[in-house]
């Protein structure tokens, strides 16, 4: 059985460490919070002007001063603080944050990413993307392994406007767990997903891989 | 002294709009925005605008409400994904965009606002954001060079304010707002509270008076939320 997105989140979450300052990005890495391992604790930074994000508020106790970079209403911490953008930016650029967790259209076996435009289909724009692979420490992808058409997302070389060149450390997709290192060495296979074999793996994997997995 | 205290946006916009000028909004999405001055630029109908904003609102609020009274002419945003006339229209080749990085932006308002003209980032190297741009290496490493943002007038939305200009934000409505209130020719500021000069803590205000020339109490805020997310009250708490 493939992973679902909460056994992918759930095995990103375990990259987490203690003590952490931790970026995810909207969408499906946001569910990483989730899955935060006991006896770990980590500080989420919100791009937009916080850090120490808190859970969803109450019902009824929501604000609308009070959202997270997915536009989401969320509540503080004890140990919460609020900054303008250019600070929140300083901190990521900066080298500050320790781990990003981010989604994907295409991830390639030199380490590009690319998650924010399909030319003439879909004009969303980076937002904070573009940064946050520039200057967090440790950048995770979690993604399904193939586009609805079948087609492989690791793929040799990306297709789609780049996010960032060679930025990319590990790969989780619904299909197993790939060292990518950022394309300094090839990448390597080093988790299969409970019952995907590794024929199934390289059947649906455009880029080339290594593994010691049988 | 003359006072930079406003009747209304309207009145505060008096003088400062012209078709083709460039306006800075700030807010993050829906939250933090200028809703009463954006209000008084679409009656306005000043048009031909070049927009600084990280969003460009929603469908039927926000800057999504000059969208669709056609005074937009081109974006400087990062993120668009949550207005669906914004995509049909860039799609038409009717509003031009330039989508740049979101701290890139933020930073490159700060830039101009503090009087640096361009600096170099790691951010967009290799991507089609460096196209047209000058590199350089620090370090063994590459560069983008980024020139600093301004604005003829950047709107501001601040929580408390008072009759000298400082400003105070809430939460994570502060945003883009400090910034964008540095870099604009003029800045004028919409508040929720006009307080008596002197009632705010001098250690806690994010935006000095220097840089508003005009503020306003704005007569109402919808302060509306994109997206409404709760867990139930029975759920015990837990970060």
């Amino acid at each position: 059985m493939p992973w679902t997105r909460d056994d992918m989140t759930a095995r990103a979450a375990r990259e987490l460490k203690d003590g952490f300052y931790v970026n995810l990005g909207i969408g499906i890495p946001t569910l990483v919070a989730n899955h935060i391992p006991p006896g770990v604790e980590v500080t989420l930074q919100s791009e937009n002007g916080m850090l120490g994000m808190g859970p969803y508020p109450f019902e009824g106790e929501e604000d609308a001063d009070l959202v997270n970079a997915g536009k989401m209403t969320i509540s503080e911490l004890d140990a919460s603080s609020y900054f303008n953008s250019a600070e929140s930016f300083a901190m990521i650029r900066g080298g500050h944050i320790d781990l990003s967790v981010l989604g994907a259209m295409q991830v390639a076996a030199n380490g590009d990413l690319a998650n924010w435009m399909v030319p003439g289909k879909m004009v969303k724009g980076m937002g904070g993307a573009m940064d946050l692979v520039a200057g967090v420490k440790r950048v995770i992808v979690v993604m399904e392994h193939s586009e609805k058409s079948g087609r492989s997302k690791l793929v040799r070389e990306c297709t789609l406007p780049l996010t960032g060149k060679g930025v990319v450390d590990l790969l989780i997709t619904d299909l197993g767990v790939f060292d990518i290192d950022r394309g300094r060495s090839a990448v390597r296979l080093v988790e299969l997903a409970p019952g995907v074999t590794l024929d199934h793996v390289r059947a649906h994997t455009e880029a080339d891989f290594v593994t010691d997995l049988a | 002294m003359a006072t930079k205290i406003q009747s209304d946006a309207a009145t505060a916009l008096a003088g400062l709009l012209f078709d083709g000028m460039t306006v800075m909004a700030g807010g993050f999405g829906l939250c933090g925005i200028p809703e009463n001055l954006i209000l008084a630029i679409r009656d306005s109908g000043v048009k031909d605008l070049t927009v600084v904003s990280n969003n460009c609102g929603v469908d039927g609020f926000g800057l999504g409400l000059l969208l669709e009274n056609g005074q937009i002419r081109k974006m400087i945003s990062s993120y668009v994904g949550e207005n669906e006339l914004f995509e049909r229209l860039y799609i038409e080749g009717k509003l031009e965009v330039e989508f740049t990085p979101q701290g890139t932006l933020a930073e490159r308002i700060r830039a101009g606002g503090a009087g640096i003209p361009a600096f170099f980032t790691r951010t967009g190297v290799g991507t089609v954001v460096a196209e047209g741009k000058e590199t350089r290496e620090f370090d063994g490493e590459t560069y983008l060079m980024e020139r600093a943002l301004k604005a003829d007038l950047s709107i501001v939305k601040a929580w408390k304010g008072d009759a000298a200009g400082n400003l105070i934000y809430r939460k994570t409505a502060r945003n883009f707002n400090p910034m964008m209130a540095t870099a604009g020719r003029v800045c004028v500021a919409e508040v929720e509270a006009l307080v008596e000069t002197g009632s705010l803590d001098k250690d806690l205000i994010h935006t000095p008076g220097v840089y508003v020339h005009r503020i306003l109490k704005g007569p109402a805020y919808e302060k509306r939320i994109e997206r409404l997310t709760t867990r139930p009250r029975s759920e015990k708490a837990s970060a």
